[in-house]
């Protein structure tokens, strides 16, 4: 009776007029969904989809796409890329559901490959079958995750963050370090782990008396076996008494510990679990490649996979699924230059679209980005034909071949004669700091003197791209995941398809 | 009232912060479903007292019996599941899931499926969720049509701030306790609101079969339920009786009021 008069003193938090606090109730699903736009749109279809449907496609995609093409190169793709799904369903147990830093994660994906190397390889001579060696990895991969979260079981944030993190380069150490360690009997030149080298020839999986040598199509069906049984049985979980507790144990540990709730045992379990699934990626990867090696357990790949947890939204299992396929095949599609121009004009356009109102700002800036270009390129080809017969990168090496779209980029692009041919890279490298200073000078200004700006900060960011980043994939991926990352964090801070948190209101 | 023995007892507590006595050689009994308040001025040390008996900080001396067995050194979650809830003083629900998650969640303690067995979804793991699922429900109806129907699908952060005290006490309940600590649960509410909870709480032990401790700054909800009011200042318990008593005792009055206002009035 009181809470629907407009009582002062009540709904503190909110400026919003009190008479309908009902009202405000019944809007609070739309603000659970964000901002509308491209983003919202696709939320809401795949919300409305079963879930269960939703995975069926995935997986169904991912296992027929091997039998409709013979590329090699894509077959792989698609292999690593249900690893990466496999690792950030297992990241997402403790970082989306319980709320925990977790930065050892990788020690439980390389602690799983090593052990199926171990146990299955050459190495100690053991050649376990598959149904024997790959439940005693994830076995004691989970024992792993229980002993390594024991230590930390009272840190939080930051701090639980910094002791991982030291567990993981622990590993690292450990694995490079490891040929001077002959335990249990290990052969002297290459010890327990192999050292730099790592330990190879290790054996497929054997599946009732066949040997998965088929690679990598074999180990696409491992990973979405894995995949399939994962997504299942941890949705059952979430439903649970314990998933629960996790959720719990994110939005207040003092408080799920006051309600009865052993958050301690519970962190536990968090890591363990996923460290489970860490294992069983771990054994296919070491299978998948017949062999492992220490540089792939280091961080990089633990920054990759969290980028794909943040970007699909920590704690939605669809979403880290989303987050894993979207980030793995950008970065699959920015090592050949020719398809990294395509998605470096589309998120150009993309976020223009999204972010410029009203329409008469985005006419604007797009016009002046056109013209600004075009009429750049025909006062620099007037003074020196030289500055725009430059040839433009379409492949590993330069071509002065071009599709069309590459044509359009030519008239309105300066290309310096000596870029590719002479390998002369400085325009380009002046250029993309030029560049940063242009968008730190971005947030100083405001109203129409930004828009105007934003214009030649958009054709030298452009013209880096063409003249540098855009033959420089190693360099590239990484500040393309970072940018993406940064855009995300403005705009949608929950992720893609994660819930918005409310700390306080 | 006079069982054999008290439901909850604290015999000479004592805790200090580094050169703060926050409490000072405590002696306390609440006995079966009596309601009792424990007043004092701000910084009396009586959430100090609550935390103490819940385990989240630890009396340097002393000695806390729950029914006659002590609970001193229990974690947090084992007195819980022991019998003692609380709620807190400043808010802290589980803020984005939903109000029926909230008061589920609070019943972890008093369900067994293991994590294989929510996996596989096994008979266990489902009735127990049916249980809970039904139990919470009950829960959440104690408070009329407030907490019922559409709202059990709300995350908690969308419910009035009047809403989310109720949902506090909703998930004290849900743990099934039989001695219930509520901290300033009128905070912050307007008169029509407080004098509800003052019946709610009286509701709570009648119907409920709950033991109340209270820490309630509102003397007219002190008054109104109060069985017996303990008043406590830096930390030392200065009286205890009905709030008649306790109202009129010159300390009381001093500890509230200053020396001055004692004296004079």
């Amino acid at each position: 009776m009181s809470e629907d008069a407009p009582t002062p003193g009540e709904e503190s938090g909110s400026t919003s007029p009190q008479i309908g606090i009902d009202e405000w109730v019944k809007r609070s699903g739309e603000r659970i969904a964000g901002p509308g736009g491209v983003f919202g749109g696709a939320v809401r279809v795949a919300g409305r989809t079963p879930r269960i449907l939703l995975l069926a496609v995935f997986i169904g995609f991912a296992c027929v796409l091997p039998l409709l093409t013979s590329n090699g190169y894509v077959i792989g793709v698609d292999a690593d890329t249900l690893l990466y799904v496999l690792l950030a369903i297992g990241l997402n147990v403790a970082v989306g559901w319980a709320g925990l830093l977790d930065l050892g994660y990788i020690v439980y994906y390389g602690f799983g490959a090593y052990l199926y190397a171990e146990l299955s390889s050459a190495h100690y001579n053991l050649h376990w079958p598959t149904w024997q060696s790959v439940p005693v990895v994830v076995a004691f991969t989970v024992l792993l995750g229980f002993v390594l979260a024991l230590p930390s079981r009272r840190l939080r944030g930051d701090y639980l963050a910094i002791v991982t993190l030291f567990f993981l380069q622990m590993f690292n150490n450990f694995t490079t370090n490891g040929y001077t360690l002959d335990w249990f009997g290990a052969p002297t030149e290459s010890g327990l782990t192999g050292g730099p080298t790592g330990i190879n020839n290790v054996d497929p999986f054997r599946v009732f008396g066949h040997a998965l040598t088929n690679s990598p199509t074999d180990y696409v069906w491992a990973a979405a076996a894995g995949i399939t049984v994962v997504a299942i049985l941890f949705t059952f979980v979430n439903r649970s008494r314990t998933g629960r507790a996790w959720r719990a144990l994110r939005e207040d540990p003092l408080a799920a510990e006051a309600m009865g709730i052993p958050v301690k045992w519970l962190m536990l379990l968090a890591v363990a679990v996923g460290a489970g699934v860490a294992g069983y990626a771990g054994a296919v990867n070491g299978a998948y490649y017949q062999g492992v090696f220490p540089d792939t357990f280091m961080f990089p790949l633990l920054i990759t996979i969290y980028a794909m947890v943040i970007l699909g939204g920590a704690g939605s299992l669809g979403g880290v699924i989303f987050g894993a396929v979207t980030v793995n095949v950008l970065l699959e599609v920015l090592r050949t230059p020719a398809h990294a121009r395509w998605i470096f004009y589309a998120a150009l356009l993309i976020g223009l679209l999204a972010k410029l109102r009203p329409w008469r700002v985005l006419a604007a800036v797009l016009g002046g980005l056109v013209a600004f270009g075009v009429a750049a390129n025909q006062i620099a080809g007037a003074i020196s034909a030289k500055a725009v017969a430059g040839p433009i990168a379409v492949g590993p090496t330069a071509y002065t071949k071009h599709g069309f779209f590459a044509t359009l980029v030519r008239h309105w692009m300066i290309l310096p004669g000596g870029t590719y041919t002479n390998a002369d890279y400085k325009p380009g490298n002046y250029a993309f700091v030029a560049t940063i200073a242009l968008v730190l000078a971005l947030t100083l200004v405001k109203g129409w003197k930004r828009w105007a700006l934003l214009v030649p900060t958009l054709w030298l960011a452009a013209f880096a791209w063409e003249t540098d980043l855009v033959n420089q994939a190693p360099t590239v991926r990484p500040l393309f995941l970072g940018v993406i990352l940064i855009v995300l964090m403005v705009m949608r801070p929950a992720g893609l398809f994660g819930q918005s948190r409310v700390e306080v209101v | 009232m006079a069982a054999a023995t008290p439901i909850l007892e604290l015999r000479g507590l004592n805790v200090a912060f580094g050169g703060l006595k926050a409490v000072d050689g405590l002696d306390m009994h609440i006995e079966e479903k009596e309601i009792v308040s424990l007043i004092g001025p701000n910084g009396a040390g009586k959430t100090t007292v609550l935390n103490l008996i819940t385990g989240v900080a630890t009396p340097d001396s002393g000695d806390i019996l729950l029914g006659g067995e002590s609970v001193l050194g229990l974690a947090p979650h084992k007195i819980n599941q022991k019998g003692i809830a609380r709620t807190f003083q400043s808010l802290r629900l589980f803020l984005n899931m939903t109000v029926k998650e909230n008061v589920m969640a609070a019943q972890y303690g008093h369900t067994r499926a293991t994590i294989v067995e929510q996996m596989l979804q096994l008979p266990r793991a489902r009735r127990e969720e049916r249980e809970i699922n039904a139990f919470a429900e009950e829960k959440l109806g104690f408070f009329g049509e407030r907490l019922m129907g559409y709202r059990w699908n709300q995350p908690a952060y969308s419910l009035s701030y009047a809403n989310r005290r109720r949902l506090e006490i909703a998930r004290a309940t849900a743990t099934r306790p039989r001695l219930l600590l509520l901290d300033e649960p009128a905070a912050g509410m307007n008169p029509v609101e407080t004098h509800e909870i003052a019946e709610l709480i009286g509701k709570l032990r009648d119907e409920g079969g709950y033991t109340i401790l209270l820490i309630e700054h509102d003397m007219h909800v002190v008054e109104t339920i109060s069985d017996r009011v303990v008043a406590l200042d830096h930390g030392v318990k200065i009286a205890e009786g009905t709030f008649e008593q306790v109202a009129t005792d010159p300390r009381v009055v001093e500890a509230y009021l200053g020396t001055k206002a004692a004296a004079t009035k």
